[in-house]
């Protein structure tokens, strides 16, 4: 390889390295981001206790039915494929002219939201029986329930889950490229179709990627280790031989 | 004496295993109730329909005269009124010790933070635990976290507290804590219904003693007759197993 090549590429064609990049991050954030909410809201709705009989049921039943229908087809089918359906698809079937852009991120989400669905159905089921009754036992209804003890403990739980969900739509967001989104991918494709440098092109490619899934990686982390709260607590009122803050653990770690 | 709770012809099955057989049965205002029995005699199950964590299958729970196993009563409000106490805790993970004792009374309640912290702080002192109040649950001892469970339920103000076996899950250096909790309340003129394996406190504090045995209620009466007295066999039988 030639690190000349590598370098005058870069010194050619950063823009578009730097708007493919800026491109990927985009619709991988959001899209994980309404994905995520997506799964929380089906991951919600399959707790509902189902009502005994009546039309309440029946409808309630035919939800769930849709939901899991919907998360079995996206799991179970290629990402590439389904933006292919969906793009040409929306056009041909419904008329509507989607945007690459806006394709883009129903794609992703729809997608991270089929795989969310299922972290989410997984982090509930980890949460203790006895928070829920708890939480019933001094009078919350199914809503509060789930808004004040159960999810909040699902959303720390699928924590690591859903980071890695984002860095896989960050490379996934590739294939979307045969739509015409103008991700990293597509642009070192346009790149190297100019300068025939293909190896040198998709190397500097290479090196973006990562450099951003790492980063989300790293941030992650720090999130986790942020949202696990302070290892220690402080006494109130007690003797000053007692007082442990959170400052003074992290002293002693250094140590 | 003026009944909280009346329980009539109660029943539940899981399945075909018929757990609670016609059971009828009463708290009134200010006693101190123990359940006793052998293991899987259905106690739990009766605590646990008492508040609803399981549908009986039949019979009747008289709540201010009204039954609140008619359709179209609000559970949610009846629970506030029973303040339970899990054998596992079941303390809120994601929040620390004020907020368990105030989620509720917030939420539930709809009352303002301020005076639910205010309410919060007055029952975490009665259980001693007003020292802890930013703390996590996973950083408490056992007997620590049961007291605060103490309190979270004391602060949704109930009529009733139901216990749950409250010691059956703690190392036995601690459960003379949440005894001595326990004593200071029932003195206090609290009304309590409590499933206990702990035979001394019971003939201490309680002002009538339940025995289950099979999913019905064998014999009740004041601890001195059931402890001393006892008329049934099946009574004096499970006491000479346990007092031994
Ligand atoms: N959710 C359930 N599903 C099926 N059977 C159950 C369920 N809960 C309890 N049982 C059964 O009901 C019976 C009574 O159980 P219960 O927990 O009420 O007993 P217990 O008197 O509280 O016993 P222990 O002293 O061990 O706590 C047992 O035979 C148990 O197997
Ligand atoms: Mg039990």
């Amino acid at each position: 390889m030639s690190l000349e090549w590598v370098i005058t590429i870069l010194t050619n064609n950063w823009p578009m390295f730097l708007r493919g990049a800026g491109m990927t991050l985009l619709i991988s954030i959001i899209g994980t981001l309404i994905g995520a909410a997506i799964g929380l809201i089906i991951g919600i709705v399959n707790t509902i206790p189902m009502p005994e009989r009546g039309v309440k049921r029946l409808f309630q039943k035919t939800i769930n039915f849709l939901l899991s229908a919907y998360v079995e087809f996206f799991r179970g089918t290629p990402m590439i494929v389904q933006a292919m359906v969906i793009f040409y698809g929306s056009a041909m079937a419904f008329g509507i002219d989607m945007d690459v852009f806006t394709a883009a991120i129903f794609i992703v989400s729809i997608n991270t939201g089929a795989y969310m669905a299922e972290i989410v159905r997984g982090g509930i089921i980890s949460v203790d029986k006895g928070q829920f009754e708890a939480a019933q036992a001094i009078g919350m209804n199914h809503f509060q329930t789930m808004m004040n003890v159960v999810m909040p403990q699902v959303v720390r739980n699928i924590l690591p889950a859903t980071g890695n969900q984002f860095v896989i739509n960050i490379k996934d967001t590739a294939v979307l490229n045969v739509i015409g989104v103008t991700e990293l991918f597509f642009q070192t494709k346009s790149v190297s179709g100019n300068n025939f440098r293909y190896f040198e092109s998709f190397f500097i490619a290479c090196v973006l990627y990562f450099v951003m899934t790492f980063t989300i990686t790293l941030l992650l982390r720090k999130l986790e280790r942020k949202m696990a709260g302070p290892s220690n607590y402080s006494m109130i009122g007690g003797l000053p031989m007692q007082v442990v803050t959170p400052e003074d653990t992290e002293h002693k770690i250094k140590e | 004496m003026e009944k909280v709770i009346e329980i009539q012809h109660l029943s539940k099955s899981f399945g075909t295993n018929e757990v609670l057989k016609d059971i009828d049965f009463s708290v009134s205002k200010g006693e101190v109730v123990c359940v006793i029995g052998s293991s899987g005699s259905g106690k739990s199950t009766l605590l646990r329909c008492v508040n609803l964590l399981e549908k009986p299958s039949g019979g009747k729970i008289i709540y201010n005269g009204k039954n609140i196993l008619d359709a179209h009563h609000n559970i949610h409000s009846y629970r506030t009124k029973l303040g339970m106490v899990f054998q596992q805790f079941n303390l809120f993970n994601n929040h620390n010790v004020l907020n368990n004792c105030v989620v509720g009374q917030i939420k539930v309640l709809k009352r303002k933070r301020q005076d639910a912290e205010k309410t919060a702080k007055k029952f975490l002192h009665v259980v001693g635990m007003d020292q802890y109040v930013n703390a996590k649950p996973e950083q408490l001892s056992g007997g620590q976290k049961q007291r605060v469970a103490i309190a979270r339920a004391l602060s949704m103000e109930p009529e009733v507290m139901l216990f749950d076996e409250p010691t059956s899950a703690l190392d036995p250096e601690m459960v003379g804590e949440v005894l001595k909790v326990m004593k200071d309340l029932a003195k206090s003129g609290l009304t309590m219904l409590i499933v206990t394996h702990e035979m001394e406190f019971a003939k201490e504090v309680a002002d009538r003693v339940v025995f289950m045995d099979k999913g019905v209620i064998v014999e009740e009466g004041p601890p001195e007759q059931i402890f001393n007295h006892p008329k049934k066999e099946r009574t004096q039988e499970f006491l000479k197993r346990t007092l031994r």
